[in-house]
């Protein structure tokens, strides 16, 4: 099982900025290793983000996202309180869900 | 009265336009692998459901002119345009052109931040995808000082 991911939400008006940091390798397919061999590409492919258990943003991701994924994005209507949850899958089958409250 | 060949052809119109409004949900959660295989911007705005993208001032992205370090590499894409399914971010010169998509509801805003790796100096592109299939694109340039690619 993977890191836990780090998750703030913050509620500014009648919206809130979600920021996520992930923990994953995100490696792209494209390195060699010492003995010449590709290794294998190892990334997060799907990524669902939730308030309050409905899903309100979906992303697939390629291998040529960062290490250790950074993620912002902003939902309509969120207040302090509201329960954000956030989803990875990696394209090995590994998955990780994590919580935080707006403040 | 209709011929059989205008009905086909309506209805291959029509099938056409519910693939491109993403109407069949089980579509929806399917890894879009064709279009991480893409490798020019095209093929992949196409394999996500848009036409030939057009150049437009709605659609923004931001990055830094120059970047020092390839692996980590800070873009946001936004856009005020309305009734937008998706946005790509792509950079023209990877192995494979496309980084990431969003599917955007409309309790999010359409405005999204995120980490790229870029193997070299490439042009960087966000790509919003309306619900009628037409694409629109922003670029900026990105200078790479140390690729992020191989190693």
């Amino acid at each position: 099982m993977a890191d836990p991911m780090r998750i703030r939400a913050q509620a500014a008006g009648d919206k809130a900025t979600i920021r996520v940091l992930m923990s994953h390798e995100m490696e792209s397919g494209q390195r060699k290793d010492g003995n010449g061999k590709i290794i294998p590409a190892w990334h997060i492919q799907d990524v669902t983000a939730t308030l309050n258990g409905k899903t309100v943003m979906t992303a697939e991701w390629g291998p040529a996202v960062s290490k250790n994924p950074f993620l912002q994005f902003t939902i309509k209507g969120a207040k302090a309180g509201d329960k954000v949850g956030i989803t990875w899958k990696d394209n090995k089958g590994d998955t990780r869900s994590d919580e935080a409250t707006v403040t | 009265m209709q011929t059989r060949r205008e009905t086909l052809k309506h209805s291959a119109a029509v099938a056409s336009l519910l693939a491109a409004s993403g109407l069949f949900p089980q579509y929806a959660q399917a890894f879009e692998k064709a279009a991480f295989d893409a490798k020019t911007i095209n093929e992949a705005v196409k394999a996500m459901g848009g036409a030939a993208p057009v150049e437009s001032k709605d659609v923004t992205i931001t990055g830094p002119d120059i970047a020092e370090n390839g692996a980590v590499v800070p873009f946001g894409a936004s856009t005020s345009l309305p009734n937008v399914k998706r946005v790509l971010l792509l950079v023209e010169k990877n192995p494979s052109a496309l980084v990431a998509m969003f599917n955007v509801s409309p309790d999010v805003e359409v405005n999204f931040a995120t980490r790229a790796k870029m193997g070299q100096s490439s042009d960087v592109y966000a790509v919003a995808i309306t619900n009628d299939g037409k694409a629109f694109f922003a670029k900026k340039e990105v200078k790479v000082t140390l690729g992020g690619c191989g190693g």
